[in-house]
């Protein structure tokens, strides 16, 4: 029997009330390269978290074994020093530092306190041979590509040591060029001894690359499938990816009529100048008056990226293809353009971008359409408070009162704010994303059951959703997406959870 | 009994509110009593008042920028710039004063306007940019008092609006009485709008204090109003300065509070990109934001160089910094969003007091200033913990 080189047991993780790891148990045999792969929140990412250090001993339950011993993380220098470096999603590089600078920040090679930069540099070069980059090592980091940028995050994790490196989404804002050279690079480490979790969507890297795989959901461990026994296959992860009850807590519609189309893309593409790459690619995609479309995928499929290029542009991406609104072919350059066009777009990051939390009900509901309300420039405000009560008793927000802030109300009753406030503009076509991430199973229904009336009244829907459930518990159609692109259509009636993670994981 | 818990929450729950004119009332009987009623005579607050208004109108100006999360280090030399090219115009090309002061106006909002541009467009932070103005007016007011050094004015009309008092149509009992009018309308309005808004907010059952609380409210408010009406009444009246003031604070007021562009202020400063996606134009707020804020420079510039009847080489030195404490002191929040135009004046009128009151006492300049330190301090920590407990 080979030996463990880290052994997870019984690991449970609680936020609030909320149990985001139950009892997971996770071995890692030295030398291999083991997959984790799961949905969304299925607690991948937090049990990475524990065990480097980001949640300190003693916040969890359960042991960490790491070379056969047991570790208590305080911090995550202690999990760097026992040999464990993790390379997270966004790369934590400094863009205006050098390649050496940045491969020894935190680590450097000094004589007595004094950096000594010419044995850096020779260190340095070193490292960029070890994971075959051939750059300068006196480059600046910004005017690296991103595939570049992961390499030296390996290089710096290689400096320092590493015997477990640990990868979160490492292909995901790559080209397949860069990430087919990733995964060899990874093949060539194993060859050296280094042993590897990797933590992916992309199913056909996982079949490529992994000695194991271990599937998460819910936050607990599936199953550890072994490719040696032939158990690493599609059909095997997806199906015990997917497996989860679905409840029947979705309010049914009474009639399903389709109108007219409200809206259609034609080769639909998005460039964001600020991260150099394509959002969006090609996306042909229609809704029709009266249906709730259902936009499933995994985290950065570009599901958000595609709304937001939908409406106005707001992220000033540069754009290709065509947009058409009832038929009529538009531009929408700015926010308010797409909201007159009769566009709302309710974001996912309620906080952060969605809602003023220092100001209060009443503010929020109606700031997207205060000339709705307002006469010569200046706000009715008994309209206002009108309007604003109107939504807080239809939307069931419980508060106080209308002064109450919003920042102090619940998820649920601060998403039914900002409901309230996009139904104010009186939209055609409501765009929801994630719309019921963190809120309550009660609210939840309520929302899924305002959603329904709006179909009624005639509106359409773009639901983003990461939960499949809600995605076929809702829709009338449903697209998936992956990697910036549309991956497939299906119908409501062919759609099952094995299909759209298919999709999701291409 | 009750009135007294009630009084007591109503305090606790809006501390922050209340806090700074517990201070400028603490202020004002301190002073008085150290100086034996000196301080609070009809002519000392006349000359208080119009000593603060030059950095009163910068305050409100500056309060809206920093509520949109920037900030503005020029509008000091700006303010100086424009007095001196007023009384260049009025004294050197002649130009009659009724022309004078809107040109001046409109260049102030042309050079505020330009600010915006460079913040909302080119994007260069607005510490940045508005440094460079601070030194490219200072430069700008050197040059155009090279020649002649200080630049006297002899304009009656225009010395009047930083020295003139409002004409009295006929003394009663030795008091003014169109100053005593003033007061008695500015009354009437403050109590007809406060019962018009608790009527609303009754109408739609929000929390309104209890009758009684409300009578003394407007009674104390009415009191005050109606005192310092009878202290300036009592001198020389309501100078033109204060009731510039005034109009400021009423116009910014109605426009902060009640239009849809001041509501969008407001929405940019506590998210900007929340505002974004709620269809506002944030650029076009930030230029709003220090178009108005030029323009308000321009109405210092005037206001001092109308007081000082002199256009000087050093005009507006530190009037920025005077006027951003102010803002503060008037509980502005540097994270954005928050800040209410009557603070504004407060803030400053609380600075000048402060000012007027060590004068009177004879408190050497060093210390004036390491008290005013204190103060702002003081009124910021005050802020900064009374939000927390807020939350």
């Amino acid at each position: 029997m080979s030996e463990y080189i880290l052994e997870m047991k019984q690991i449970s993780k609680e936020f609030t009330g909320v149990k985001a790891l139950s009892d997971v148990n996770f071995k890692v045999e030295k030398g291999e390269i083991h997959c984790l792969v799961g949905e969304n929140g299925a607690g991948k990412s937090t049990l990475m978290k524990v065990l480097s250090g980001v949640y300190p001993f003693g916040t969890y339950e359960g042991d960490i074994l790491f070379e056969g011993t047991v570790q208590q993380f305080n911090k995550i220098n202690d999990s760097v020093k026992a040999g464990i470096a993790i390379i997270y999603q966004e790369l934590a590089l400094f863009p205006d530092l050098t390649v050496y600078e940045n491969i020894f920040a935190g680590n450097e090679v000094k004589n007595s306190g004094i950096v000594d930069w010419n044995r850096t540099i020779v260190e340095a070069n070193k490292m960029l041979n070890k994971v075959n980059l051939d750059v300068n090592p006196e480059t600046l980091v910004k005017d690296l590509g991103v595939g570049k940028r992961q390499l030296i995050e390996i290089a710096k994790a290689l400096s320092k040591d590493v015997k477990l490196l640990i990868l979160d989404e490492p292909t995901a804002a790559l080209n397949e060029n860069d990430s087919e050279n990733l995964l060899e690079l990874l093949g060539e480490l194993k060859k050296q001894g280094i042993t590897c979790i990797m933590i992916s969507h992309k199913l056909k890297e996982v079949i490529a690359i992994a000695d194991k795989a271990t599937v998460l959901r819910d936050g607990q461990t599936i199953c550890t499938l072994d490719a040696s026994k032939g158990e690493v296959t599609e059909s095997l992860i997806i199906k015990n990816m997917v497996g989860r009850e679905i409840d029947d807590i979705y309010p049914k519609r009474s009639k399903k009529t389709f109108g007219e189309k409200v809206l259609e893309l034609y080769n639909w593409s998005a460039y964001d100048s600020k991260l150099g790459r394509q959002v969006v690619k090609n996306a042909n995609l229609h809704v029709k008056q009266g249906e709730i479309i259902g936009l499933a995928g995994l985290m950065g499929a570009g599901r958000t990226e595609l709304a937001l290029s939908i409406f106005g542009n707001a992220k000033s991406y540069k754009l290709d293809g065509d947009l058409v609104i009832d038929g009529i072919s538009t531009a929408l350059n700015h926010p308010n353009d797409a909201i007159k066009a009769g566009i709302a777009y309710v974001t996912e990051d309620r906080k952060g971008d969605g809602l003023f939390l220092i100001q209060d009900i009443k503010n929020n509901i109606s700031v997207a359409n205060l000339y709705g309300i307002s006469k010569n420039g200046v706000v009715n405000q008994n309209e206002e408070i009108k309007v604003a009560d109107e939504y807080k008793n239809s939307l069931h927000i419980k508060a106080s009162s209308l002064e109450q802030v919003v920042g102090n109300l619940s998820g649920g009753n601060q998403q039914k704010v900002s409901l309230g406030k996009w139904l104010f503009v009186g939209p055609k076509l409501l765009i929801l994303d994630e719309p019921t991430r963190g809120i309550d199973v009660g609210a939840k229904f309520e929302i899924y059951s305002v959603m329904n009336k709006l179909i009624d009244q005639g509106l359409s829907i773009i639901m983003i959703s990461s939960e499949l459930g809600e995605v076929l518990g809702m829709s009338d159609r449903v697209y998936v997406m992956a990697q910036g692109e549309i991956k497939g259509e299906l119908q409501i009636e062919d759609a099952d959870q094995e299909k759209i993670m298919q999709l999701a994981t291409l | 009994m009750n009135l007294l818990t009630e009084a007591k929450t109503l305090i606790n729950e809006n501390i922050r509110d209340y806090g700074m004119y517990i201070a400028l009332l603490v202020i004002i009987i301190t002073f008085s009593i150290l100086t034996d009623g000196l301080f609070i005579s009809s002519r000392n607050i006349s000359n208080l008042l119009d000593s603060a208004g030059y950095i009163a109108v910068l305050a409100v100006g500056v309060m809206l920028v920093i509520v949109i999360r920037h900030i503005d280090l020029s509008i000091g030399f700006l303010a100086g710039f424009l007095g001196a090219i007023a009384a260049i115009l009025l004294m050197q090309v002649g130009m009659p004063v009724y022309l004078v002061i809107p040109v001046i106006l409109i260049l102030g909002t042309i050079a505020g306007l330009f600010t915006g541009f460079l913040v909302a467009k080119v994007g260069i932070p607005a510490f940045v940019a508005t440094l460079a103005g601070w030194l490219i007016y200072r430069g700008a007011i050197l040059q155009v008092t090279e020649k002649t050094g200080t630049i006297i004015v002899q304009n009656d009309t225009f010395n009047a609006i930083g020295n003139g008092f409002i004409p009295s149509i006929m003394q009663v009992n030795g008091l003014h009485l169109l100053s005593l009018l003033v007061g008695a309308i500015g009354i009437v309005f403050y109590i007809y709008s406060a019962i018009n808004n608790r009527k609303n907010k009754m109408k739609y059952n929000f929390d309104v204090v209890s009758k009684e609380i409300f009578i003394l409210q407007l009674v104390f408010v009415s009191s005050i109003i109606a005192y310092i009406t009878w202290i300036l009444s009592g001198y020389n009246g309501f100078s033109w300065t204060v009731i510039i003031m005034l109009l400021v604070v009423l116009v910014y007021h109605f426009f902060t509070t009640k239009t849809v562009l001041g509501r969008h202020i407001y929405a940019v400063g506590s998210n900007p990109e929340a505002a974004h996606l709620s269809g506002i134009n944030v650029s076009k707020i930030t230029f709003l934001v220090f178009g108005s804020m030029g323009m308000l420079s321009a109405l210092s510039g005037i206001l001092f160089t109308s007081r000082l009847q002199a256009a000087t080489t050093t005009a507006g030195t530190l009037f920025e910094l005077d006027a951003i404490a102010a803002a503060y002191v008037g509980g502005v929040s540097a994270a954005g969003g928050v800040g209410k135009v009557t603070g504004a004046i407060i803030g400053a009128i609380v600075m000048a007091s402060l000012t007027s009151g060590m004068n009177l006492m004879g408190v050497g300049i060093a210390y004036q200033y390491m008290i005013r330190g204190g103060v702002l301090a003081l009124a910021v920590i005050f802020d900064v913990t009374t939000r927390k407990k807020g939350k």
